[in-house]
């Protein structure tokens, strides 16, 4: 851009400053456009949608206003599905974060060759997800290796993944398996950062093993541990490639979990409509989730950098 | 905690972790090997730890019943997009939350986080129907677009944004002294500085999209335009039934790649990915 000329006493229009903001503009137009495009405009949209009765195969679109929401209250399955929903990321996320700090902890110990160890914990997070997925149906179909293992021990096993108790056991676990070495490694980095000469005047008081970590390591890592759960949680919520590929949402509708629900309804049953209302809850869900989660961090978390 | 422990306890650790590892080494030990047994070996019980039989047909019949090598380069190409176009976006939109001055910096960042608090799922239906009106359902257009500038970026930005502003200003001063503009400090100090936020940028925007499975079954239709994990749940028999052998040699042959990168660069994955642990 050319400037005109000025009188010496005025500053010149382009100053540093100035070039220096266009400059912050430039750099933060592209993702700001992609926000507004991919995000901000389609979360419009689906607001938009969710009052339309909208069914792409009869090629109808009316506006019904608030109708698809009280189609949502009177859904029959809404219950079976938020409870499915809760069920898995309750469960999710408390196998998740235990397994991941006491898998931290041990990582955590001066022992020889433990750099392999974490190497082997964290490995299945680098495998393909659809393949983990595959590999465990495989394993927990009626005649596979876990029943095939079990039966070792005499012990008759189900038939996992259709039975409705143990088909949502099943697709947590196999997803903590999968994911649990992320958070291992945020906790063991957190750990690394906990000052040693905390743990040696805990000592010289007398305090034991259990007492230091819970007075000394949880604390010093609950920053780490809130954003991991927070992250964790909100990952949950979008579980959909393992139940597709495990479950199909069965048996009956046992593992059919929000996201689940929102592909059928929009892009197997062709409601748009009534999917954009979905996705609305789960917008809200997620929402009010983090927002407690943040709200938790100032009772919680006793410290942060 | 960490003393010298007595022996006694080192045996007991190892035993522990030893136990722990198999629900997470066993799967993908048994996806390699049961991949190159016959059908019936697969099946064999007590199952075989290595194979008794090897029959590497399978790896043939994967590129028969599919266009596998074409899925494979289509997974590999949008993977290799994406992350190349996140790096660019984010470290410089990360850069500019973290170190230039300008209005409303603070109010873009809050707009630009709203991405984090909303699910690419939540979205998913007027993206179908915004991309339908572009043309560009059953392209690979969506699978790159909204990952590279929608929500998925922007985790990349935070952390990116993070390690800007951990950075050192004293360099950067000294380069604004010598007249530098904006851009080259930019690109010839801060980006290199960046290298080891930069990488764990790259490996889970890697490995985002390499697992992306939602997105491929809405925006996609034809086998030719199929990505990996849509076209590792197509290798079914006339009935439906799940072809194991054929299915784990092509699970096998997704896997592999990702896993021998990460043994080599193990220390790189597991640094980086502690790097995005958020502190400061």
């Amino acid at each position: 851009m050319s400037q005109p000329l000025q009188a010496p006493h005025k500053p010149p229009f382009w100053t540093i400053a100035r070039r220096d903001a266009a400059a912050g503009y430039v750099f933060i137009a592209p993702q700001l456009i992609g926000i507004i495009t991919f995000v901000l405009v389609p979360l419009g949209l689906v607001f938009w949608y969710s009052l339309h009765e909208w069914n792409v195969l009869a090629s109808s679109f009316n506006f019904v206003g608030a109708a698809n929401y009280q189609m949502l209250l009177a859904d029959p399955n809404l219950s079976q599905v938020l409870l499915a929903s809760a069920i898995f990321s309750a469960g999710l996320v408390v196998l998740n974060m235990t397994l991941a700090l006491l898998l931290a902890v041990l990582l955590d110990q001066k022992l020889r060759g433990i750099v392999v160890f974490r190497t082997l914990f964290f490995s299945p997070v680098v495998v393909s997800l659809v393949a983990w997925t595959i590999v465990w149906s495989f394993l927990l179909q009626n005649n596979g290796g876990i029943n095939g293992l079990l039966s070792m021990l005499g012990i008759e096993g189900p038939n996992w993944l259709r039975t409705p108790t143990t088909a949502m056991i099943s697709v947590i676990v196999v997803q903590v398996f999968k994911n649990v070495g992320l958070n291992m490694i945020l906790f063991l980095a957190a750990l690394q950062g906990v000052p040693k000469e905390l743990y040696e005047a805990a000592r010289v008081d007398g305090a034991g093993a259990f007492k230091q970590f819970r007075r000394i390591t949880l604390p010093l890592i609950s920053p780490t541990i809130l954003l991991t759960s927070i992250i964790t949680i909100v990952g949950s919520l979008q579980v959909f490639a393992q139940i597709a590929v495990l479950t199909q949402g069965g048996p009956g509708m046992t593992t059919t979990v929000l996201v689940y629900y929102l592909y059928q309804q929009a892009f197997q049953f062709h409601f748009f409509g009534y999917g954009s209302t979905l996705s609305i809850l789960l917008f809200v869900i997620v929402a009010v989730l983090t927002f407690v989660q943040w709200q938790l961090r100032k009772r919680v978390v006793f410290y942060e950098n | 905690m960490k003393t010298d422990l007595s022996p006694r306890m080192k045996t007991a650790l190892y035993g522990l972790m030893c136990v722990l590892l198999i629900p997470f080494v066993f799967p993908t030990w048994w996806m390699i090997t049961s991949s190159v047994k016959p059908i019936s070996d697969i099946f064999a019980f007590p199952p075989d730890l290595w194979p008794r039989r090897f029959d590497f047909s399978t790896y043939a019949q994967v590129f028969e019943l599919q266009p596998f090598a074409r899925q494979y380069w289509n997974s590999a190409y949008i993977a290799a997009l994406v992350t190349g176009g996140t790096m660019v976006i984010s470290s410089m939109a990360g850069y500019a939350f973290a170190r230039i001055k300008f209005p409303f910096s603070n109010a873009i960042f809050m707009v630009v986080l709203l991405g984090l608090l909303i699910p690419s799922e939540v979205t998913i239906v007027p993206l179908f129907q915004m991309f339908l009106g572009w043309g560009m359902i059953n392209t690979h257009w969506p699978l790159i677009l909204v990952p590279i500038f929608g929500a998925p970026s922007v985790f990349a930005t935070f952390v990116m944004r993070q390690f800007f502003i951990a950075l050192p200003t004293e360099l950067e001063e000294a380069a604004r002294v010598d007249g530098l503009g904006r851009f080259k400090i930019f690109w010839t100090i801060a980006l290199p500085l960046a290298k080891p936020a930069l990488g764990a940028v790259a490996i889970f925007t890697f490995l985002h999209s390499w697992n992306l499975y939602l997105e491929p079954i809405v925006f996609l239709s034809s086998t030719q335009m199929f990505t990996l994990p849509q076209a590792l749940t197509q290798f079914t028999d006339a009935y439906g039934g799940a072809m194991w052998n054929i299915q784990l040699a092509a699970a096998t042959m997704t896997a592999i790649p990702v896993l021998l990168v990460f043994i080599v660069a193990q220390k790189q994955f597991v640094e980086g990915l502690a790097h995005t642990g958020l502190k400061g």
